[in-house]
C-alpha cells in the first residue's frame, strides 16, 4: 500500500493576522514569521500513518509518499513530515504565484500517475488560500471516488477500501470508498478515534493531534534522499485559470470597550446597540 | 452577456438562505453584464421546494429528480449539472459555500474545464468581466481575482450577500431528465446521513449566536450557553476545542474550518479568541465577549467585554435579560 500526501507550506497559522501587504497591494509579506506544513496537510500525514502502522508491532504496511509544490526551502517540510515517519519526499519546484488549484491538482495527477498510489489523502483546505478544491478536482482528473471533509477514516485489515465519516452541514455523511481514492481530511481525523485500521491494538490509543517527531525519526528523515522535479519534467500544463489581481486588508472592528457589570452589559445591548 | 445558473442548496427539505443570497449575487451580475439567471435543484423528492425557489425571480426552475440525488455524491451531481450548464450555455455557476458545494463544484469545475473561486464576498465588474473578492489567511488578507476561463464557477459566503426577497410572481419550472449514475459509483457506497438535531435556529441563519469555548469545561455545562441562547431565540455555536474536546457535535463549530456566520449578536463565551475561530465570526454586527483571562484577543475583536467567570456572568446576565425583559 503506497499513500500519497501533499503538503503545502504556510505561512505560521497562528501568525496569519501579522502577515503584510506590499505598498503596491501585489504582494504578501510574511518575512519573519516562519513556515510550517499546512495544519489539514500535516493531518493527512498523520492520518497515513496510523491506516498503515501497526501499534503493537511497529510494523508498517506500507509506505508514504510526501508531495510539496514550492520552492527549494519547502523542502524543510518535507523533512518535518519524514522525521514524523512519512518513507518519501518529492519536492516540485514552483512558486506560489504561479500555482492556482487547477494547476496543483495537474502536477498531483501527473505524480500519481507516476508513482501509482493506492490512496491520495490530503488536507481538505489550506490555511493561506483557503480554496478547498484541489483534492476534488485530483479526483476529477484521475476519475477517482473522492471522500471529502473526512474527520474519520476505517479501513479493513486488507485496505482495499475505506468508510469515511464526512463533516458536512447538517451532520455527518458516511461513504465507503474503493481504493484507489482521494480522501481530504478535516480536523477531527487526528482526534484519538480518527483512524481505526482494524489491526493496531485499541489498548494503545493515540494521543490527540500530529505526533511529533521523535530524534530517531529526525535522524532518520536527515538520510532519505528528496527527489525533486522541475514542472516541466512532469509535462504538466501550468495555464492558470484563476488569476490574483491584488492584495487588501480587510476592514478592521473598532475597538470596543470593557464594561464593568453585566447589567450595564444588558443595558447596552438593549439600549445602545438594540440587538436584544 | 452572462447567463447564470444557480445551484440550489436544499437541506432537510428545506431551501436554505444561502440559495437566496446566491440569488442576490446571480442577479447582480445579470443585472451589470445584461443576463439572466436560472435556477437548478437536484434530489429525491423536490415538490415540497419549487413553490419558495420558483419566487426567487429566476427566468426559469430546473428540477432534477431521481432517487439516489438526495445522497449528494459529487461523481453523481457533477455530470448532471455539466449537461445542464452545456445544454443552457451557462457562463457562471454559482452556489453558496455549502459542504455540498464545495464538495461538489471543483469536480464540476475541472468538467467544464473552467476556474473557480471559492467563498466569494465581493464582486465589482469591468469591461473584462468580473472581479471576485474572497478572504486569504483566515480572513486577513482579501485578494481580488479573475477566472480567465469562459466558464466560471464561484461559491459565494452567504453572510457578505443579503438574501434575496422572495418576489409574489413565479418562474417557470422545468423537469429535466437525469442521466443515470456514472460507472464510478460502483466503488462509492452511501451508507448513512447522521443528522445533528437541533430544535434551535440554524446557526447560519440566526439572528443571535451565543458559541461558548473550552472554558465551559465540560457538554453538561453547555447548558447554561444554551439557556442564554434560548432566551435570546438565539443559535449555539462552539470553537473548535470545545468540539474536540466532545461538548458539542462538529455542525455547530464556527470558525474557519466550520461555520461562517455573521449574525447581529455574537455572545463568545469562555473562548479565547483563537485567529480560526475569530475568522469564522468577524462579520457578526455586534461581539460581545465574556471572558476571565483579560488579555484573551477575543476582546480586541469584541464591541462589548465583560472581564469575569463566565458561570457567574452568563446567569447574572440570564437574569438580567429576564428581568428587563418583564
Amino acid at each position: 500500500m503506497k499513500i500519497l500526501v501533499p503538503v503545502k507550506r504556510v505561512v505560521d497559522p497562528e501568525k496569519a493576522n501579522q502577515v503584510v501587504i506590499s505598498e503596491d497591494r501585489s504582494r504578501i509579506d510574511s518575512q519573519g514569521l516562519g513556515w510550517k506544513p499546512n495544519p489539514f496537510d500535516e493531518y493527512a500525514v498523520e492520518a497515513a500513518l496510523r491506516l498503515l502502522e501497526d501499534r503493537g508491532t511497529n510494523e508498517m504496511r506500507g509506505e508514504v509518499l510526501v508531495v510539496s509544490l514550492g520552492p527549494d526551502e519547502a523542502i524543510q517540510q518535507i523533512r518535518w513530515c519524514l522525521a514524523m515517519g512519512a518513507h518519501q519526499g518529492i519536492l516540485v519546484k514552483a512558486e506560489d504565484e504561479a500555482l492556482d488549484a487547477s494547476v496543483v491538482a495537474r502536477t498531483l495527477a501527473s505524480l500519481v500517475r507516476k508513482e501509482s498510489p493506492d490512496l491520495v489523502l490530503m488536507g481538505k483546505q489550506t490555511v493561506d488560500g483557503e480554496s478547498n478544491q484541489t483534492a476534488q478536482i485530483l479526483a476529477e482528473i484521475l476519475g477517482w471516488p473522492q471522500a471529502t471533509f473526512a474527520g474519520r477514516i476505517s479501513a479493513p485489515a486488507d485496505l482495499s477500501r475505506a468508510t469515511v465519516t464526512r463533516e458536512v452541514d447538517g451532520g455527518t455523511i458516511d461513504i465507503t470508498v474503493r481504493f484507489p481514492a482521494v480522501i481530504s481530511v478535516d480536523v477531527r481525523i487526528v482526534t484519538p478515534e480518527g483512524v481505526d485500521n482494524h489491526v493496531s491494538s485499541r489498548d494503545k490509543p493515540y494521543e490527540e493531534g500530529p505526533r511529533y517527531a521523535s530524534l530517531r525519526g529526525i535522524m532518520r528523515a536527515k538520510k532519505i534522499p528528496v527527489r525533486t522535479y522541475e514542472m516541466e519534467d512532469l509535462g504538466v500544463d501550468t495555464e492558470r485559470l484563476v488569476n490574483t489581481l491584488s492584495f487588501a486588508a480587510p476592514p478592521g472592528r473598532k475597538a470596543g470597550v470593557i464594561l464593568e457589570t453585566v447589567e450595564e452589559l444588558v443595558q447596552k445591548l438593549k439600549e445602545e446597540a438594540r440587538v436584544i | 452577456m452572462d447567463n447564470i445558473l444557480i445551484v440550489a442548496q436544499i437541506l432537510d427539505g428545506r431551501v436554505k438562505k444561502g440559495t437566496h443570497s446566491a440569488v442576490t449575487f446571480a442577479s447582480r451580475v445579470a443585472k451589470a453584464s445584461g443576463g439572466t439567471y436560472t435556477i437548478l435543484a437536484l434530489g429525491s423528492d423536490l415538490s415540497g421546494q419549487t413553490d419558495a425557489l420558483s419566487r426567487l425571480g429566476a427566468e426559469k426552475v430546473l428540477v432534477a429528480e431521481a432517487a439516489d440525488l438526495d445522497q449528494a455524491l459529487a461523481e453523481r451531481w457533477a455530470p448532471i449539472i455539466e449537461d445542464v450548464v452545456k445544454e443552457g450555455r451557462y457562463r457562471i455557476i454559482v452556489s453558496p459555500s455549502s459542504t455540498t458545494a464545495k464538495d461538489v463544484l471543483p469536480r464540476l469545475s475541472h468538467r467544464l474545464k473552467a476556474g473557480m473561486a471559492s467563498d466569494v464576498i465581493g464582486v465589482t465588474f469591468q469591461e473584462s468581466g468580473v472581479r471576485l473578492l474572497r478572504p486569504l489567511y483566515a480572513g486577513n488578507v482579501n485578494a481580488t481575482v479573475e477566472i480567465v476561463t469562459d466558464i466560471k464557477v464561484i461559491t459565494v459566503r452567504q453572510t457578505e450577500f443579503a438574501p434575496f426577497e422572495p418576489l409574489e410572481s413565479q418562474s417557470a419550472i422545468e423537469k429535466i431528465d437525469v442521466p443515470p449514475p456514472p460507472e464510478l459509483l460502483k466503488r462509492i457506497e452511501f451508507n448513512s446521513f447522521d443528522k445533528s438535531v437541533s430544535e434551535r435556529p440554524d446557526l447560519t441563519e440566526a439572528r443571535v449566536v451565543v458559541s461558548g469555548g473550552r472554558g465551559l469545561k465540560s457538554s453538561e455545562n453547555f447548558r447554561i450557553i444554551e439557556e442564554l441562547a434560548d432566551l435570546l431565540g438565539g443559535a449555539v455555536g462552539a470553537t473548535r476545542a470545545a468540539v474536540d474536546s466532545g461538548f458539542m457535535h462538529n455542525d455547530f463549530q464556527v470558525g474557519q474550518t466550520g461555520k461562517i456566520v455573521a449574525p447581529d449578536l455574537y455572545v463568545a463565551v469562555g473562548l479565547s479568541g483563537a485567529i480560526q475561530h475569530v475568522a469564522g465570526m468577524k462579520s457578526s454586527k455586534v461581539i460581545v465577549a465574556i471572558n476571565r483571562d483579560e488579555d484573551a484577543p477575543i476582546f480586541q475583536v469584541a464591541d462589548y467585554g465583560i472581564v469575569a467567570d463566565l458561570f457567574k456572568a452568563v446567569p447574572l446576565m440570564i437574569e438580567e435579560i429576564k428581568k428587563r425583559g418583564d
